[in-house]
């Protein structure tokens, strides 16, 4: 008996297999490496081991022991021999700046010294820095194996002298500002979506059935398009020296040399990426639209109700389920959205994703960076199961 | 509710060679002509697909005329959209809004009439109190049966105090005995409000249980209307006399004309009948016999149809057997006899005498026989 219940299971799950083998390999796989990588570094705390023990006792304050002195030139010239310094370097630089140097310098130094009396005093008349208490704490907190210190920086948060945690500095701050501007142009352009979206939608769904197939296909198109020629036609038209201005100077509206900048800023970001996007509001909210009954209208206005009443009273609320799904595909698409602010955004219309690309890629900052991705992560599905007790997430069509 | 009030002596609701075209070519309805009286109950009854939802939706405004006119208490509405209609529609899925409570639902037409709060919830009270569904407001409609559902359509169709109600099919999807029991309520209420109600049903049964009046439509056309008694004994068209209860029916020619009477060969021998088309010597009519009015053995000298006839089988239904004959060369002849002669008295194989009045017995048009 289990067994004749169990076969079918069995079979069903030979059948998945492949695609759960796939998505093991290239989305959970890489999803837990970088949750991981933002907060486990190891590469400090497997260089300087013995360093970072005997830092272990320091106070925080004083100029630590002749002791600590002498084993961290040590590891530092080994480091350097095996040439796994420059990476701590880098890391140690991301908490205190300007550390790099410091330790690239003094390394090279001391992998001359051979014998000297004090190895304190041989280090700080190299660099100065070694005498002060700051320095070894950049040290100790870039030698934390598990550490907060890329979600602090993603935030813009510090550490001050004491330990406790604080906000940095206004003119500091670089990743909540860009954070909040995230999320505002996110909604911002799922608002316009809906806007353009619904009328859209709703004529598609109550048109006869051969120009709603029309209509249809004109909205997948830009779908079969490559992003990057829609993109780049944005490009085209909404340049300095673009089809529009062109257009508006050509019938007079704007003076020449008062061309409108649309692109390489906010305005271009939005722009294309509410284009790019549209699709994705449209489709839900016309399944939606499909299934209900002309019915319902027929009956409210038999009741009594002029078009605007019944619309708002009797089909606005009907249609919920697809707004809701619309909605929320589109902001969760658009806070993730690279290619697009990437191509025409220029400096002001940067998201958050942007950053998270240039620290992968330029910065070599993985750790930041996957903190970054995490936060995003967070954010999505925070409002995910902010829907699902709002909305309920059984009542959302996606088509 | 108040009761209606009609200060003219125009019939409240007036179609009048009105006809339907959906594509232009074929025509849905053809040359309507119908009144219907303040505080009348009016069935349009008819085969699926014959034009009855077609002229309830024209009557409510959601489509027009191909050509003619409607006139609500002699005012063409042709240019009223169906909101400034005033019409209680109850439509045949109930069109209960699924996102609003029952309260909510009634509670929708008079709130776009801009009616206050209060006199909105007493309303509503009174309405479903009028459906027996007091003290529901607050479910969902989703989570009501059939028949519940059913009555909260049309307590919102009646909240708004319309004097019309049109009702499509209204109780299509119940099954039997919810439905003999709604066609009983809907009745009640129609009385108690004294509303005008044009009911559109295509189960005759139900059409000759609620109604005044009967309109029999066949492909667009409207056979006869009448009332129900009238309807079943003076069918004056085939269709009607074969849709309406059961009928025998004989084809023949007319072989002699007296007045309002004629003599048809029906092939085996001459029937005397009411003339009811304007039949001419040697013109092929139908002649209808309900097989109740039938008689076994009659007095001889009593009926004006007298036949032999084979009994060729017996359904025993407890208060009447069910015989099938062949009389005049036709075998599928049914004679309806009352059980007071009791099991046994007639037997399969019998040659039997059956009679028949002149009264009982109608000429009608063939087929292809104006
Ligand atoms: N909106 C429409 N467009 C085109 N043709 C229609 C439309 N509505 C009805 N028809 C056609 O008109 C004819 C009459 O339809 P109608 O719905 O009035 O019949 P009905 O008597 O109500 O039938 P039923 O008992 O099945 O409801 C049918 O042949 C139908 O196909
Ligand atoms: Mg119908």
């Amino acid at each position: 008996m289990a067994g004749a219940l169990r076969k079918p299971q069995l079979r069903a799950a030979a059948l998945v297999l492949p695609l759960s083998a796939f998505i093991l390999a290239t989305f959970v796989a890489p999803l837990v490496t970088m949750l991981t990588r933002s907060v486990y570094d190891p590469m400090v705390a497997d260089t300087l081991p013995e360093t970072l023990a005997l830092l272990h006792d320091w106070d925080g304050q004083s100029t630590p022991s002749e002791a600590v002195f002498e084993t961290a030139s040590r590891e530092m010239v080994r480091a350097r021999e095996d040439r796994s310094l420059g990476r701590v370097a880098t890391r140690v630089n991301r908490v205190e700046s300007g550390l790099r140097s410091v330790i690239m310098k003094s390394a090279r130094r001391l992998h001359r010294v051979k014998e000297v009396d004090s190895w304190r005093e041989a280090m700080i008349s190299i660099e100065p820095e070694w005498g002060e208490a700051k320095t070894w704490r950049a040290i100790q907190r870039a030698g934390e194996r598990i550490t907060t210190r890329h979600y602090l920086h993603a935030l813009d948060l510090q550490r001050d002298a004491d330990g406790s945690i604080v906000l940095q500095p206004p003119q500091r701050r670089v990743y909540l500002p860009l954070l909040k501007r995230t999320l505002a142009v996110s909604l911002g352009i799922t608002v316009l979506c809906l806007l353009l979206g619904y009328p859209l939608a709703y004529l598609i769904a109550h048109a006869p059935p051969r120009r709603a197939n029309l209509l249809l296909l004109l909205v997948l198109v830009p779908f079969w398009t490559s992003l990057l020629v829609r993109t780049t036609s944005w490009i085209v038209l909404l340049q300095t020296e673009g089809v529009v201005n062109d257009t508006l100077v050509a019938l007079g509206l704007i003076a020449d040399e008062n061309r409108i900048s649309m692109i390489y800023n906010m305005t271009g970001t939005v722009v294309a990426m509410t284009h790019v996007l549209l699709p994705f509001m449209v489709l839900p909210v016309y399944s939606v639209m499909r299934t209900i009954p002309p019915l319902y209208m027929s009956a409210a206005a038999s009741l009594g109700a002029s078009f605007p009443q019944a619309f708002r009273r009797v089909y606005w609320p009907q249609t919920l389920p697809g707004v809701g799904a619309g909605s929320l595909l589109v902001f969760i698409l658009s806070i993730g959205y690279y290619i697009t602010p990437a191509l025409v955004g220029g400096q002001s219309g940067q998201l958050i994703s942007n950053m998270i690309a240039y620290h992968m890629q330029q910065s070599l900052n993985w750790g930041l960076a996957a903190a970054l991705g995490s936060i995003l992560l967070g954010c999505v599905v925070a409002l995910y199961l902010l829907y699902d007790r709002v909305v309920g997430i059984d009542r959302m069509r996606l088509g | 509710m108040e009761p209606p009030v009609n200060s003219s002596n125009h019939p409240h609701v007036e179609f009048e060679h009105v006809s339907k075209s959906y594509d232009g070519r074929t025509l849905v309805v053809r040359d309507l002509n119908l009144s219907v009286a303040e505080g009348e109950f009016l069935t349009l009854l008819g085969p699926s697909g014959s034009g009855k939802t077609t002229c309830l939706m024209m009557l409510a405004g959601f489509e027009a005329p191909t050509s003619g006119a409607i006139r609500i208490d002699g005012r063409s509405v042709h240019d009223l959209p169906p909101r400034k209609r005033d019409i209680g529609v109850v439509f045949q899925n109930y069109a209960l809004f699924p996102h609003m409570t029952v309260g909510g639902n009634l509670a929708f037409p008079l709130e776009v009439r801009g009616l206050d709060p209060e006199q909105i919830r007493e309303r509503v009270r009174r309405a479903l109190e009028l459906v027996r569904l007091g003290g529901m407001e607050d479910r969902r409609p989703g989570k009501l049966s059939g028949g519940q559902q059913q009555r909260v359509a049309i307590a919102r169709a009646l909240v708004f105090e319309p004097r019309l109600v049109l009702m499509d099919e209204p109780l299509g999807a119940l099954d039997r005995r919810l439905r003999e029991e709604m066609q009983f309520e809907v009745r009640r209420i129609q009385r108690t409000l004294g509303v005008t109600v044009v009911y559109v049903t295509h189960d005759q049964q139900e059409a000759m249980a609620m109604s005044d009046r009967v309109a029999v439509f066949e492909e667009g056309r409207v056979e006869q209307v009448a009332p129900p008694e009238i309807l079943y004994e003076e069918p004056e068209r085939q269709f009607v006399a074969r849709f309406i209860g059961d009928n025998n029916i004989l084809y023949g020619s007319v072989v002699g004309v007296d007045g309002d009477f004629c003599r048809v060969d029906v092939g085996g021998g001459i029937v005397k009948a009411f003339r009811i088309a304007p039949s001419r010597l040697g013109d092929r009519v139908a002649i209808a016999i309900r097989p109740e009015r039938v008689s076994l053995a009659p007095k001889p000298g009593v009926y004006h149809n007298e036949f032999d006839a084979r009994v060729e089988d017996i359904l025993f239904l407890g208060d009447h057997l069910r015989l099938r004959l062949t009389v005049c060369g036709h075998s599928d002849f049914i004679a309806k006899i009352p059980n007071i002669v009791g099991h046994g008295a007639v037997l399969e194989g019998d040659q039997v005498r059956i009679g028949w009045l002149l009264t009982d017995c109608r000429s009608l048009e063939a087929p292809g026989q104006e």
